[in-house]
């Protein structure tokens, strides 16, 4: 059983899919203090549970070093005047059609992401200890996705059971002995970080299957630089636009061997009804390639080949947003209308590059993210430099004891599951539901996996009195080649509502700028 | 480009076409009713059979209204041709091509859906009538500014044009071939004001009752305004004009690709038989049978296109 930190149990639930809430009603626990020159409502301490580590300000309301100059700034704005520009920059994104698909909604109606103009700002020093916790960790995760395809090590070492590899839906038979074109598997990965403290950061999630969300990164930079260039004259801020510069670069140096000239790279969208096809769209033409759909695909000559206004042309590297399920017909899914047939075919021959490769999703599994800190010990030889969330597998006879014991205290995931769907958040949840749950738990021990809660840490947002605390997760991007590039920053997530506090998109959550600063 | 990028161009700006040429058919109608003193409720089949959707119509309602007439043209969601029907389309078709248009572009198609949406979200009343239709003319003019604005002139730009004069071309064809009648000479009792109304009407819904004074000078004539709407060079909306536009952006497609197809031929026959007839020709021949010849031909070329430049 991995270890506990027995303060994690004391204070605030963290929901998987970084959805966040309050341990218990804000209201009497929290006080509303006017402070100059922010006029930053802060939580209150109230008793012995300390506030979660807010990374403006400090306790004394001086502000943190990162936030010294927009601090300054900020002191001398006009409050009717950044509310307005909060409303120029929604018209901005309804304007440019900067939405996401609500699935299930009566009018599958297209949303906004709402976005809050107060800048997540991380000092250099910060990130350059992020970056290289997540840079271990990336290539950690090739190692490891290359072992269970071939000689799997790490299941001969006992390091990790051979029956979560084998036995998992997202390990496809399909890639074993197969190496793509430069050893890569995950070209675009998204590591969900949350802090709790000054020095201390968790991942609280891999996605190496098909990370969504840059270019909300991009535009939320790009309508920050329109609308307050000056903060970008006052603070040296590093920048993320070059980003599908990289990405097509990165795309194309893993081009297959056969490929002849320069590669033609093409981004493949399920089309536009799918939930993120204005970020499909959106890369496509930043990086200034073809936006396809399987209908446009078709295998001829031992090639992938677009039908276009000429004739059919090949593609050499298909970044693809469809998931591995539907991306082969022929292989996977019958019924899939939006892969191509045959394309499986083609990969195995060595004459397409797919990114991400297909049956790297086994990385997103929660059971495998509890293993992790191992992971990354018997590929780098050395202690992961980012924490994993403590977590209890259920597989385990005293895990399960543990977790049974303490389903008050505890969320509990399915390992499959996301969105947050299945599974139970204890605090929250009523003695019934407990009860009801504790019979699945025992039924299926494996298929669940335990953490305690983490106090998030938070970043104020604009509201009608000022700005206020509120919690925030950051997923940073990083593309891989015969390099590891992380895009300094990312997106980071923000809860609006001072009650209920869910960062998912779906369920009200927000978007913020995020800085990383020159030293 | 993809073939399905070329039909997505290609279709978007036929229904941004479609959705001006409803509302100019409803602003006609209005007009109609307003100078009309025995205007009628069955005035407005004319209108509904101008856009070829009288039989959608006549399944959904009992009887003809002006007001459920209007309604249905406007922004029932059941008649492909409504104005909001056809924004909703071409907005999907300009979101499908994202990638081929400049950001002015998509923004002016995204903005004028959200404003029509908003704005035809319920049944219009008479009063706003003039004011929403006045926002349906600006907002697609806006879209039409920004493409011709801030597009390079390649393909992208040709596939565009040739969607937009193939719809144009057949709309103008349709409101003929609906109202040929009163053009003859053998039906019509010249000169008196029933006819001088029904006249204007068809000029109004092509936006030409003031342009037709500047070319024609004098009073109404039946084949004047045939002349206008159908051999033209001048008149935008023109089936002369429409197919010069064609064959122009054609040819680039053809020296672009230096590949020629079933349609270039096509289409530069149109074009000929446009330029080498008068109207007392064409009129003498039977105006009715030419225009159902030529909305055929503009079909088969449609066709010929999709199937020439991959559109499936």
């Amino acid at each position: 059983m991995p270890m506990v930190k027995a303060k994690f149990l004391m204070f605030n639930i963290k929901l998987p899919q970084a959805s966040i809430l309050p341990p218990i009603s804000f209201a009497g626990r929290r006080a509303c203090v006017l402070l100059c020159p922010c006029h930053y409502i802060q939580m209150e301490k109230k008793g012995d549970r300390p506030l979660a580590f807010d990374e403006m300000m400090n306790a004394d309301s001086s502000p943190r070093q990162p936030y010294a100059t927009y601090n300054e700034w900020y002191a001398s704005q006009d409050r009717p005047r950044l509310i307005a520009k909060s409303k120029e920059a929604e018209n901005i994104f309804r304007k440019t059609g900067i939405t996401f698909a609500v699935y299930g909604h009566a009018d599958s109606s297209e949303k906004l992401i709402p976005f809050d103009l107060i800048p997540r700002i991380i000092s250099g020093r910060e990130w350059r200890r992020l970056a290289q916790g997540i840079e271990q960790r990336v290539i950690a995760l090739n190692a490891f996705l290359d072992d269970i395809y071939h000689k799997q090590e790490i299941i001969k070492a006992g390091r990790v059971p051979r029956e979560l590899i084998e036995r998992n839906e997202a390990f496809l038979p399909q890639m074993i002995g197969f190496r793509p074109p430069g050893g890569v598997y995950t070209h675009i990965v998204g590591t969900d970080i949350v802090r709790t403290g000054e020095d201390q950061f968790y991942v609280l999630e891999d996605n190496a299957r098909t990370p969504s969300g840059v270019s909300y990164m991009l535009e939320n930079r790009e309508t920050m630089m329109q609308m307050f260039p000056e903060l970008f004259h006052q603070n040296r801020v590093r920048p993320v636009e070059n980003y599908p510069y990289l990405l097509r670069h990165s795309l194309a140096s893993l081009a297959p061997p056969g490929c002849e000239g320069k590669p033609r790279v093409a981004v493949l969208t399920p089309g536009i009804y799918n939930s993120a096809y204005y970020e499909h769209a959106f890369l496509a033409d930043m990086m200034g390639v073809e936006l396809v759909e399987g209908s446009d695909l078709r295998v001829i000559d031992g090639k992938v080949k677009m039908r276009t206004t000429r004739g059919y042309e090949a593609i050499d590297v298909l970044y693809r947003r469809v998931d591995d399920d539907y991306l082969d017909p022929l292989t996977f899914k019958q019924e899939s209308a939006l892969g191509v047939p045959g394309i499986m075919d083609v990969y195995r021959a060595g004459n397409i590059t797919i990114a991400n490769a297909p049956g790297t999703g086994i990385c997103d599994d929660k059971a495998i993210y509890s293993y992790m800190p191992e992971i990354v010990e018997f590929y780098t030889g050395r202690k992961a430099l980012l924490e994993n969330v403590p977590t209890w597998r259920c597989s385990e006879a005293d895990s399960l004891k543990y977790v049974l014991e303490h389903l008050d205290e505890l969320v509990i995931k399915e390992v499959h599951g996301s969105g947050g769907y299945g599974m139970l958040v204890g605090p929250t949840a009523s003695k019934k539901e407990r009860t009801t749950f504790a019979e699945k738990l025992k039924a299926r021990p494996s298929n669940y996996i335990a953490q305690p809660t983490l106090s998030l840490s938070t970043v104020p947002i604009l509201v009608k009195k000022g700005i206020a605390p509120r919690h925030v997760d950051l997923r940073p991007y990083v593309l891989v080649s015969d390099k590891v590039q992380i895009i300094p920053g990312g997106l980071t997530r923000v809860a609006l509502k001072a009650g209920s506090l869910v960062v998912n998109s779906s369920q009200g959550g927000g978007t913020k700028d995020t800085w990383v600063l020159e030293d | 480009m993809l073939g399905r990028t070329a039909n997505g161009l290609y279709w978007m700006f036929r229904y941004i076409e479609r959705a001006e040429k409803s509302a100019r058919l409803i602003d006609a109608g209005l007009r109609m009713s307003l100078t009309r003193s025995h205007a009628t409720d069955e005035d407005w089949g004319g209108v509904l059979q101008s856009s070829g959707v009288r039989d959608i119509y006549d399944d959904l309602y009992e009887s003809l209204t002006s007001a459920d007439a209007i309604d249905f043209l406007l922004r029932d969601r059941s008649n492909p041709s409504s104005v909001l029907s056809c924004i909703d389309s071409g907005r999907n078709n300009a979101r499908m091509v994202r990638t081929a248009l400049t950001r002015e572009t998509w923004e002016a198609t995204n903005e004028c859906w959200l404003d029509l949406k908003s704005r035809l979200a319920r049944r219009v009343k008479a009063a706003d009538m003039p004011e929403v239709i006045d926002g349906i003319k600006r907002m697609t003019g806006l879209i039409r500014g920004a493409f011709h604005g801030t597009m390079l002139r390649n393909e992208i730009f040709n596939f565009s044009r040739i969607g937009t004069f193939i719809e144009r071309a057949d709309n103008t064809a349709r409101i003929l071939d609906v109202k040929y009648y009163v053009l003859l000479p053998a039906v019509s009792q010249v000169g008196t004001s029933i006819d001088n109304v029904q006249w204007e009407s068809i000029l109004r819904s092509v936006s030409a009752h003031r342009a037709y004074g500047w070319v024609y000078e004098a009073e109404y004539k039946p084949a004047n305004i045939a002349d206008f709407l159908i051999l033209n060079g001048r008149m935008s909306r023109s089936l002369a004009y429409c197919y010069d536009k064609i064959v122009s952006n054609l040819g680039y497609l053809a020296r672009e690709y230096g590949e020629r197809h079933a349609a270039h031929a096509t289409a530069e026959q149109t074009l000929s038989s446009l330029r080498g007839h008068a109207i007392k020709d064409i009129m003498d021949q039977g105006l009715h049978e030419y225009i159902e010849n030529f909305i055929s031909q503009n079909n088969r070329l449609g066709q010929e296109i999709s199937n020439g430049y991959r559109f499936y």
